[in-house]
């Protein structure tokens, strides 16, 4: 049975705030923490930051958080130009990339929350173990037999079949807004990884699709997707895990 | 050192409703709705079938004004679900995934409702 309401020791007090020195175009930033060594609840920090001072995006904005008020601030971060996928985050109430997000595009104070319903190591760091094993068990890599005498070719037309499918950089940004996922995310398997198999199934040189489409055949791991289509709503790189499901589904139904 | 318990993130506290989930999970209150609905449908069914006073106590029901509030909500919720439902088999044929689309063919149902309810208790 899903539970919609938080545990008791996840639920959000209020927290410190702290402002930057200059503040010639001052913006808030309210942050959600929580630290381990404490054994308190989660808080919400208020950070006032001069944007004057600092790049267009919400990660530029943490990370002078980060250098100039609170060194403590933990959150991850790679490229700063959207291809890695570290950066994934709950911000303004919508999952995505804080590298890519203008800060110019959120009005009011600037909300900032882990990815939802995940376990939280610190701050806006959480645990990506359960998403990461439900990637690796779809098996995410070429199945076509022994190795051929030369490269296996692809036509033109075979290859197009991977757009939309292979861009994925697997933030988490699609499978932490989806609901169904929420309430059943270790036994569904979750739009990226979803995705994922699609790509695999796609691909004209994998020969494994019918063992892919009996591994998904399952009421939870592909059939909680109740086409509710946050996932494509959220994702940052403008992909569509509903269509991708909606994919396996037919294929699965065709087997 | 022990371990702490790690905190659960918040999901619908913070998730802004978005088109896509509202639509959704409109289905499924709908939906629960019409299953609530169909036990009054069936004691409808059940007066009708025994006739005379049942009958009467049945009809004076849904021609009160709570029967009919009821009724009007019963129907809003149908229509909904019928069109949403069909939505939902154009998606599983596979087409209309595109956002655009989505959320034209969401806005096509929601103005359906609007209009079968308008037509069922005008016409």
């Amino acid at each position: 049975m899903a539970e919609f309401r938080l545990p008791a020791h996840s639920t959000i007090k209020a927290g410190r705030r702290l402002r930057d020195s200059s503040r010639v175009r001052p913006r808030k930033l309210r942050v959600y923490r929580w630290d381990p060594d404490l054994g308190e609840n989660p808080r919400m920090d208020e950070f006032e930051v001069d944007v004057n001072d600092c790049g267009p995006m919400v990660l530029d904005a943490l990370i002078r958080i980060k250098d100039r008020l609170d060194s403590t601030l933990a959150f991850r971060r790679s490229c700063r130009e959207g291809i890695c996928g570290s950066c994934a985050m709950n911000i303004d109430g919508v999952n995505t990339l804080a590298c890519i997000r203008p800060l110019g595009e959120i009005r009011g104070d600037i909300k900032i929350h882990p990815l939802p319903h995940m376990s939280v190591l610190k701050d806006l760091v959480v645990d990506m173990n359960n998403f990461y094993k439900q990637y690796a068990s779809i098996k995410p890599w070429l199945q076509a037999g022994d190795a051929p005498e030369r490269e296996r070719s692809q036509s033109e037309e075979q290859r197009k079949k991977l757009d939309g499918l292979y861009e994925c950089i697997l933030c988490a940004c699609c499978s932490t807004s989806c609901p169904s996922y929420w309430w059943n995310s270790e036994r569904y398997l979750g739009p990226a990884a979803l995705l994922q198999a699609r790509r695999w199934l796609a691909d004209s040189r994998d020969q494994a699709d019918a063992e892919r489409l009996a591994q998904l055949d399952d009421a939870f791991k592909l059939y909680r997707c109740h086409t509710i289509m946050n996932c494509t709503k959220a994702c940052p790189k403008g992909l569509n895990p509903a269509k991708a499901i909606a994919e396996i589904k037919k294929a699965v139904a065709r087997r | 050192m022990p371990v702490p318990q790690r905190p659960l993130s918040p999901h619908l506290q913070v998730y802004r409703p978005q088109w896509t989930s509202v639509l959704s999970i409109l289905h499924r209150a709908t939906g629960m709705v019409i299953a609530a609905g169909a036990l009054f449908v069936a004691w409808w069914l059940a007066a009708l079938a025994l006739g005379g006073g049942a009958y009467e106590i049945a009809r004076a029901f849904f021609a009160s004004a709570p029967g009919k509030v009821l009724l009007f909500i019963w129907t809003l919720c149908t229509f909904y679900h019928w069109g949403n439902g069909i939505r939902h088999l154009v998606w599983d044929a596979g087409f209309g995934f595109e956002l655009s689309s989505a959320f034209r063919s969401g806005m096509c149902v929601l103005g359906a409702t609007a209009a079968l309810t308008a037509f069922a208790w005008l016409a």
